[in-house]
């Protein structure tokens, strides 16, 4: 029985090549499905999910031992810890979070990182998405020096919300980027935030909506259903809501407890260095049953799963 | 079609005897309607209302019931695509292929691993379902390990086995528990579908398409068999989801009812991560029992919440107990942070302020299971009640102080509170990841 779907997701072009006025060695496209996640017997797949590494301009002070080991040797340059994420574990794509911004971790300024930014398209040719530190006062200023910083490059940069979009939206739109729209779990906020962003002249083909997602076990259900629903109205034709997803499950899943707990504190539930992984893999897969189009992930051995997964899912 | 209440009034003899024990013949019919009574409440019904109401009532997805008692597996029933339109109400059965071809010993050691796997998440008990036994070589063998796992476990039982005398010798030993039949194919169908008839035992369909399974289904129901499971065999995960979809879509939106059934998933990995990942596609994608083989406790958690996630109502948000819960080594100078009973919020401020690794006190204010903003919209979150669960949590014994951090979102019942509790009121962050750097700045 198949459903005759009328609207489809819009692509997203991340990264520019050099004929196209970046630095980056291929482009890498999302969206563009005409139908529920792999119905592909439905409806054209015209993109497969991809996977992001996370790497921050900081060392993390959150991230648990387990997670933490498989960067120990780059943990404080980012850098080599991007190269780390391309040459080693064969990244596509790396999200460059600007959490040493911050007031309180570090309060780094807008110019350094800025001067990242730029050393960092010269150190790895993937395409890049970069994300602020979480402080909007300070994004509005770090944010758009790092767009001029990437220029022509066509990055993925984030987030606008509700009440603060409009100087990142300028930025974006001057350098030739693209935006990460985010919403609390709110499918009418998701609409409203993408029509206010393509008010400002940022096309929707330029939009990728964050619906905030909770961990395996700790909310997961909502966004789950939220991106069900959203899904379900772009490809019953409403455009407004029909942009790819980006998914934070590296930074959701790893804040589980499940994922941290040492296996003296929970001998029942088995080593935490398995749990871990686990944790975020079944937490990506869930939501790429869901529709999620860019997964922004921490663990090695997880994103390695995960990209076979979506492999074997695309095949035919 | 389902009946509405006004429907089912029509025909009713609209006598209002009470003898359903209902004032009015339009309260049973509501209530008939709501599926809230049984139709044999009424003794003056017509055997035309009756059957009319029967055919009705029929699921359009079959409920199967697997083995007896405390252990019993309920599936089937759906009614819905998607979780949003209303929500899924059977809990998938996970179960645990165990082979004849193990030890005696390696067998009864997966058992004792397999019985032990019982987890508690907000507030839930977290079970395992089924023990799968398959036959691998001769038949000796594979009465053998069905005995071994029917004594060692009081999980419900499938059999698996591609030899009729061998399901029927191990039927005989273990009929009292209700195993599942694995499995009545277009070949075997004439002389399996006798086992499951004389056994009462339900009966796993396989067929590698669609139309094949339809049809069987169809002969199975011909020969009385209607206790069904279906399976469309050993493909890959993208047909999985594919055929599960048109399983669910062709039994919910044409009424097929010869594809009206729960479904079974197989799964097939040696690697742990990958079969974890392969049981979790068919969780989210309409598969009603998952069969795997790894029994590693990580890799069991993360399914077993996986449905915990998918099987929660949308409208019935999972709650925690509310009351006052210590967060490391609390003690009476520790801050105590206010939140709600919506286990996603509570379980959100409990792990930041974990995070922050300063020892604290949260307590949870009875809110019905709405969030911070919610909750302070509809009255449930209100000074009043923040006042009663103070009291009730004995806090000012618990604590030296008298500050209470409420969340930014409600900043403005600060003075309002002050004067119904008597406490200081902090205003916290709105955000829950504000709350590490909050505390630390306290
Ligand atoms: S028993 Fe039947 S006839 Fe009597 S009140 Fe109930 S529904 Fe009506």
């Amino acid at each position: 029985m198949l459903e005759k779907w009328t609207g489809e997701v819009s692509v997203i072009n991340i990264g520019a090549t050099k004929e196209e006025g970046g630095s980056r060695r291929q482009v890498i496209k999302v969206g563009g499905q005409a139908t529920l996640p792999f119905l592909s017997g439905e409806g054209v797949l015209a993109n497969k999910p991809v996977v992001a590494f996370e790497v921050w301009d900081i060392a993390p002070s959150d991230w648990p031992a387990g997670l933490a080991k498989a960067y120990a040797d780059v943990f404080s340059d980012p850098l080599a810890w991007a190269e780390k994420c391309v040459k080693e574990y064969k990244a596509g794509l790396i999200c460059l979070r600007l959490q040493g911004a911050h007031p309180e971790f570090g309060n780094k300024t807008p110019d350094e990182e800025a001067k990242l930014v730029g050393e960092l398209l010269k150190k790895v040719d993937v395409p890049l998405i970069i994300l602020g530190c979480g402080d909007d006062a300070k994004d509005n200023l770090v944010l758009p020096v790092c767009c001029q910083a990437a220029k022509n490059e066509r990055c993925l940069v984030g987030s606008a919300a509700q009440d603060n979009y409009k100087t990142l939206s300028v930025a974006v739109l001057a350098d030739g980027h693209n935006i990460i729209a985010e919403s609390p779990i709110d499918i009418n906020i998701a609409k409203q935030l993408n029509i206010l962003i393509s008010d400002m002249g940022l096309a929707l083909d330029h939009i990728v909506i964050n619906p905030t997602i909770g961990a395996l076990g700790y909310g997961l259900e909502y966004a789950y259903s939220i991106m069900e629903r959203a899904r379900l109205a772009a490809l019953a034709g409403d455009k407004t809501v029909a942009c790819p997803f980006i998914c934070f499950v590296g930074q959701e899943s790893w804040r589980a407890k499940e994922a941290k707990a040492s296996e003296q504190e929970f001998p029942c539930w088995g080593p935490e260095s398995e749990r871990g992984v686990i944790w975020e893999a079944v937490t990506a897969t869930a939501l790429i049953q869901a529709g999620a189009d860019i997964l922004v992930m921490r663990h090695p051995q997880a994103i390695e799963k995960v990209n076979k997964y979506i492999d074997e899912l695309m095949k035919g | 079609m389902a009946f509405s209440g006004l429907d089912i009034y029509k025909l009713l003899p609209k006598t209002n005897c009470r003898e359903c024990g209902l004032v009015t013949c339009l309260a049973f019919a509501m209530q008939l309607a709501k599926k809230a009574a049984s139709i044999d409440k009424c003794p003056y019904l017509s055997t035309e209302a009756k059957k009319a109401l029967e055919e009705s009532a029929l699921a359009p997805i079959k409920l199967i019931t697997i083995g007896t008692g405390n252990s019993k597996l309920e599936v089937g029933n759906e009614t819905v695509l998607f979780r949003h339109e209303e929500k899924f109400h059977h809990p998938c059965g996970l179960g645990f292929i165990i082979e004849d071809s193990l030890g005696d010993s390696e067998i009864k050691e997966r058992l004792d691993k397999i019985n032990k796997l019982v987890f508690e998440r907000v507030g839930q008990e977290l079970k395992v379902n089924l023990v799968a036994v398959r036959q691998t070589g001769d038949k000796e063998k594979f009465i053998r390990a069905t005995e071994l796992v029917f004594n060692n476990t009081q999980l419900g039982l499938v059999l698996m086995s591609e030899e009729t005398e061998a399901l029927k010798e191990a039927l005989i030993k273990v009929r009292e528990r209700k195993p599942l039949i694995y499995h009545a194919t277009l070949e075997n169908m004439a002389v399996v579908s006798k086992l499951a008839q004389e056994f009462q035992c339900p009966l796993v369909a396989t067929a590698l398409d669609l139309d094949k399974l339809s049809s069987l289904t169809r002969e199975l129901n011909s020969q009385g068999v209607g206790e069904l499971v279906l399976d469309v065999g050993a493909t890959s995960l993208k047909d999985k989801i594919w055929d599960l979809t048109q399983i669910r879509r062709r039994a919910l939106k044409k009424s097929d009812r010869s594809l009206g059934y729960p479904t079974l998933s197989i799964i097939e990995n040696e690697d742990p991560y990958e079969e974890t990942m392969e049981a979790a596609t068919c969780i989210a994608k309409y598969a009603n029992i998952v069969l795997i083989k790894g029994i590693e406790p990580a890799e069991v958690l993360s399914l077993l919440t996986l449905r915990q996630n998918i099987y929660t109502d949308p409208q019935k948000p999972l709650q925690i107990e509310p009351k006052l819960y210590p967060v490391g080594k609390a003690g009476d100078k520790s801050p105590v942070l206010v939140t709600t009973n919506f286990s996603l919020t509570y379980y959100t401020v409990l792990g930041e302020v974990e995070a922050s690794k300063i020892p604290s006190f949260i307590i949870s204010v009875d809110t019905e299971g709405m969030s911070v903003l919610t909750g302070w919209a509809a009255e449930k979150f209100t000074p009043e009640k923040i006042t009663d669960s103070i009291n009730k949590a004995g806090l000012a014994e618990v604590v030296s102080h008298k500050r209470l951090i409420i969340p930014g979102y409600v900043a403005v019942m600060s003075g309002d509170l002050e004067d119904k509790s008597g406490w200081q009121v902090v205003v916290g962050p709105k955000e829950a990841a504000g709350i590490p750097s909050f505390l630390k700045n306290l």
